[in-house]
């Protein structure tokens, strides 16, 4: 099956049900997306879909085929998207296993809602969880990566 | 009117099915030639609905049909976890839409529930909560509906992908009873015999004889007849 991860083609051996998770950690070596509970409940594995947020432990590949994927590793080079350099800034992360899925999920918010509120932010990142709790520094940060 | 059975997305308690009318098996329901032993044709198709109210008052059909903004889940109703939101289209908002989690089919080891386009009905589309009564008239309001004739109505329930997910929910949740084909089968008679509406509940009344065997439930009616689950 074809899809596009990062920019980058790949033809992998894959069945149509298996998720993209596996997809991308196992079968391509790109283990910076997260496996956290595999039931799309804690946003740990989220990547972009066409620049849509996906939770890719629940993704089929049938779905994500013949797409553009990104993930962590390719939303910016270098680390250099502001939302990264925010998080760095802010020191966000704790323990730090949630935060590609954090950062994921906050760049496709901010590339529908660039401006967002403090309750934009909330809703949107309302299914990512962080064991650590580091919920306030994350949405400072998405604010800053926001800008004034 | 959304008290906290509503809330809960349950739909009334059964009363006891009048004498003489036919019963459906638990999780099965009523064909139209079932009801054929009521010979007035409005109280018929007034039977007719309350047998389809059984499938749109159940919790697989109203827990996407709520008057807020927030999908339920389970046999109780219970608020969406995690917690989302409807959004502008209907498909939740923006890095938390719907299809971020749901795909086209369920997800039997993830235990979510999927079908092609899955969102909410619209806002005008309230079903929680309320009785196949309202339930009736709304969808015979176009501004209710989507804008639907009864024929488009017949054919949506017939046809819609996201209206056959309600059989097949998957993991361990209860189907809605029947089958899509019985459903259909049962609007159209409905429509048929005049797409008559069950009468309304009874307004409350502080008055003892409001309980009295005379006055009519939507569902205690003889020409509305409730069935056993």
């Amino acid at each position: 099956m074809k899809l596009t991860v990062n920019g980058v083609a790949h033809d992998v051996d894959a069945d149509d049900d298996m998720p993209l998770l596996w997809v991308l950690r196992d079968l391509i070596g790109l283990t910076g997306t997260k496996y956290g509970c595999g039931e799309a409940l804690c946003g740990a594995c989220t990547v972009h879909l066409e620049g849509r947020a996906v939770r890719s432990c629940v993704t089929p590949m049938r779905r994500a085929a013949g797409h553009a994927v990104t993930t962590i590793e390719g939303l910016s080079a270098g680390g250099t998207h502001p939302l990264q350099r925010a998080w760095v800034e802010l020191g966000v992360p704790q323990c730090g296993f949630c935060q590609a899925g954090q950062i994921m999920t906050a760049a496709a918010l901010l590339a529908e809602t660039p401006q967002p509120t403090d309750d934009d932010i909330d809703h949107a990142l309302a299914g990512n969880l962080c064991r650590c709790g580091t919920y306030l520094r994350i949405r400072a940060a998405v604010r800053k990566a926001a800008g004034p | 009117m959304l008290g906290l059975a509503a809330c809960a997305g349950r739909p009334p308690a059964a009363p006891v099915p009048p004498p003489g009318l036919p019963t459906a098996a638990p999780g099965q329901l009523l064909a139209p030639a079932q009801l054929a032993v009521i010979a007035d044709r409005t109280a018929r198709s007034q039977a007719m609905f309350v047998e389809l109210g059984r499938v749109l008052t159940h919790p697989r059909c109203v827990n996407c049909h709520p008057p807020d903004d927030t999908p339920r889940q389970g046999e109780a109703g219970a608020l969406h976890d995690p917690p989302v939101l409807r959004g502008a289209d209907d498909r939740g908002i923006p890095a938390l839409g719907c299809t971020t989690c749901h795909q086209d089919r369920n997800a039997e080891l993830a235990r979510i529930p999927g079908a092609p386009d899955w969102h909410l009905a619209p806002r005008t589309m309230v079903w929680l909560g309320k009785t196949p009564a309202e339930i009736c008239v709304q969808l015979k309001d176009p501004a209710r509906n989507g804008g639907r004739t009864l024929a488009q109505v017949a054919d949506h329930l017939a046809h819609d992908a996201i209206v056959a997910w309600g059989w097949q929910p998957g993991a361990d949740r209860a189907p809605v009873p029947g089958t899509q084909a019985q459903a259909a089968a049962l609007v159209q008679a409905w429509i048929e015999t005049g797409a008559a509406c069950p009468a309304p509940p009874p307004a409350p009344s502080s008055s003892a004889s409001s309980s009295a065997p005379s006055a009519p439930t939507p569902h205690a009616s003889p020409v509305a007849p409730e069935v056993s689950r």
